[in-house]
């Protein structure tokens, strides 16, 4: 079942495990990113649970699609999904970024079976994705390849280096999707250093531009369609998304770019979320194995 | 040039002029090596930036235009796009020059290639100041350092057009990311289509145990001029071509400062953190014995003639000849 293809409601409910899994093991390593984890919870869920062919049991399959994350410090919905998705025991998720585990800060292919490329020094990845879109297409291959980008990191030059390379190319095996929060460290995107009107920027670059409530589960499967069904240019979804969305005191607010919620912090995100740290902590611990874990309503 | 006695990696004695050797450049062994490799494997593919001709990657594209790719002026770019490749199963070799190469995509080389430790081969094209006439901001001159201090990375420097030929061959096979550095003008051929290149093994190509003269490069051709010159004199030289910086074939040097007792060193690269510098690092490690350093002291390149250049920077065989003389004296000194 390399293709999940979960319904709308599904994506919900996992969407929903997903950003749980993402307060819980930020309350237990005390460092890491909170705010685009979760504004890109429920396209990431969509895309791993519904959009791609991936097969956690054989990660060297050829039928896979190829997926990247340009932004590396998102991991911690990066680890829930490949957790979720049975790359590794969500146990493991307890591990995140100490010494001894396998989940970097930053997302390391020879510390986590499954990363395909290592990241976290942005602007490099969609270039990453256009290398793995040509290769596939090289070798008659019908893979698929994603990339997710921030919308901050779109004032990284490299970034538009590889939008004119995709579009010279015409990969549309090749699908971008931004994590348009609106928010990076320094503040709000169009104060650091604005990047609009992105969407005709993208079409000037001769891509297929797609504009999304990012946390639209529906719209975000009819993008992912839309993109497939694109042929001679690329696509990229503009996922409009709130930042931190899910934790009421998180949402829209930059300061939780880079930080953890601290344990109150993270009783009270999960309490909004209706489940109790020590609860969801207690469930990732018993699950042990690397496979998918059932839903509440999901499985049965 | 004599025997290939004690040595690791025996070299057939090639029949060398020093006085008038024959002229090759080494770009076209990078050219010709990625040819012998597209007609030997079907997984080779080649990228460039807007340099086909200078790169001499157009003998590749010629060949395999479907194994080819333009990527534009774009190097940062570029370096991503073989990381991709390379993780669909490819084995990409990118070519630009190698101030590009080493210092405009350094971090693109450090976190995508190296951290991920993918068969990304690159092709410093035009190293050193032999370029010539284009001047500082196209002499690589800090390759070394800045490839040899990232982790996952090999780094080689062929002394002529057969040994660029073959290391780019023997990259093709190592299952991780390494850079092969290259020049523009043509340099006096001084291995022969037999003789034996294996990664990370250093050859004496001259024996003698008064000093040792340890280069890479064109610097191994002035290398042996000087040997030759300090023959004449009655000093012995040993001659090491270590092609390969890194890994460096530690027991080789270690040999050569035990057996010699004194050491030259001999680049056409920055003074800090390039063959000089790795090879001190190694023999204060084993045995420590006096050495000197022929490179560029820590200066911008300029515009002139390839052995202008070379003459005013001081690194030909005279200047290789004064640091024997200084290193000798520090011996006997001891």
């Amino acid at each position: 079942m390399p293709r999940l293809q979960m319904t709308v409601e599904a994506l919900r409910e996992r969407a929903l495990f997903v950003r749980r899994d993402i307060i819980a093991l930020l309350a237990k390593a005390q460092s890491g990113h909170s705010g685009g984890p979760l504004s890109s919870a429920d396209f990431g869920t969509a895309l791993f649970f519904h959009e791609m062919n991936v097969n956690p049991s054989r990660l060297d399959d050829p039928g896979r699609d190829l997926w990247h994350f340009s932004i590396g410090h998102v991991t911690p919905v990066i680890y829930s999904l490949m957790g979720e998705r049975g790359y590794f025991p969500l146990a493991d998720l307890l591990g995140f970024r100490q010494l001894n585990g396998h989940l970097q800060g930053h997302p390391s292919k020879h510390d986590t079976p499954g990363i395909e490329v290592s990241s976290g020094s942005l602007g490099q990845g969609l270039s990453v994705a256009c290398g793995m879109a040509l290769g596939s297409r090289m070798d008659g291959a019908s893979r698929r390849v994603y990339c997710v980008m921030g919308d901050g990191e779109q004032q990284e030059g490299q970034i538009w280096e590889a939008a004119m390379f995709a579009a010279h190319y015409k990969l549309d095996n090749l699908c971008g999707i931004v994590d348009y929060n609106r928010k990076q460290i320094d503040g709000d995107v169009e104060t650091v250093m604005g990047i609009a009107p992105l969407a005709s920027k993208w079409r000037a670059f001769n891509w297929h531009v797609i504009e999304v409530n990012g946390h639209d589960i529906a719209g975000i499967l009819q993008a992912f369609d839309e993109a497939r069904a694109t042929s001679g240019r690329p696509s990229v979804i503009l996922a409009h998304t709130v930042m931190g969305r899910g934790v009421s005191f998180m949402e829209d607010d930059y300061k939780w770019h880079g930080v953890p919620p601290n344990r109150d912090q993270a009783e009270q995100a999960l309490k909004e979320m209706g489940t109790s740290l020590a609860d969801w902590t207690a469930r990732l611990e018993s699950w042990t194995r690397p496979e998918v874990a059932p839903g509440l309503r999901a499985a049965s | 040039m004599s025997g290939t006695t004690k040595t690791a990696a025996p070299v057939p004695p090639a029949p060398v002029n020093l006085a008038k050797p024959e002229m090759k450049r080494t770009r076209e062994g990078f050219g010709h090596g990625l040819v012998d490799l597209g007609e030997r494997r079907k997984d080779v593919v080649v990228l460039v930036g807007d340099l086909t001709g200078s790169t001499n990657v157009n003998l590749f594209a010629e060949r395999f235009p479907d194994r080819f790719v333009e990527v534009g002026i774009a190097e940062q770019n570029m370096m991503c796009i073989a990381a991709g490749l390379a993780a669909t199963g490819k084995i990409p070799f990118l070519a630009t020059y190698g101030a590009f190469a080493s210092c405009r995509s350094a971090d693109q080389m450090r976190v995508t290639v190296a951290y991920t430790d993918l068969p990304v081969k690159i092709g410093g094209a035009h190293g050193g100041i032999s370029v010539g006439p284009d001047g500082a901001t196209h002499q690589a001159m800090e390759e070394i350092a800045i490839v040899r201090s990232i982790p996952n990375m090999k780094m080689v420097v062929p002394c002529d057009y057969w040994e660029t030929r073959k290391a780019t061959v023997a990259l093709a096979d190592d299952p991780h990311p390494n850079y092969i550095r290259f020049g523009r003008e043509p340099v006096p051929v001084v291995t022969g289509p037999d003789t034996l290149f294996t990664l990370g093994k250093a050859n004496v190509v001259r024996e003698g145990s008064d000093l040792a003269i340890i280069a890479c490069g064109v610097m191994v051709y002035e290398a042996l001029v000087a040997a030759e010159e300090l023959s004449d004199r009655g000093i012995q030289a040993r001659v090491l071509n270590v092609h390969t910086l890194k890994p460096l074939d530690r027991d080789q040097v270690a040999r050569a400062a035990r057996e010699c007792g004194a050491i030259v060193t001999a680049e056409e690269h920055q003074i800090h953190g390039g063959l000089g510098g790795a090879i001190a690092e190694a023999v204060v490690q084993s045995y420590p014995v006096p050495i000197e350093f022929v490179a560029v002291h820590d200066r911008f390149g300029r515009s002139g003639k390839q052995d202008e250049l070379m003459a005013a920077f001081g690194i030909k065989a005279p200047d290789v000849v004064r640091a024997a003389e200084r290193v000798l004296a520090r011996k006997r000194a001891r």
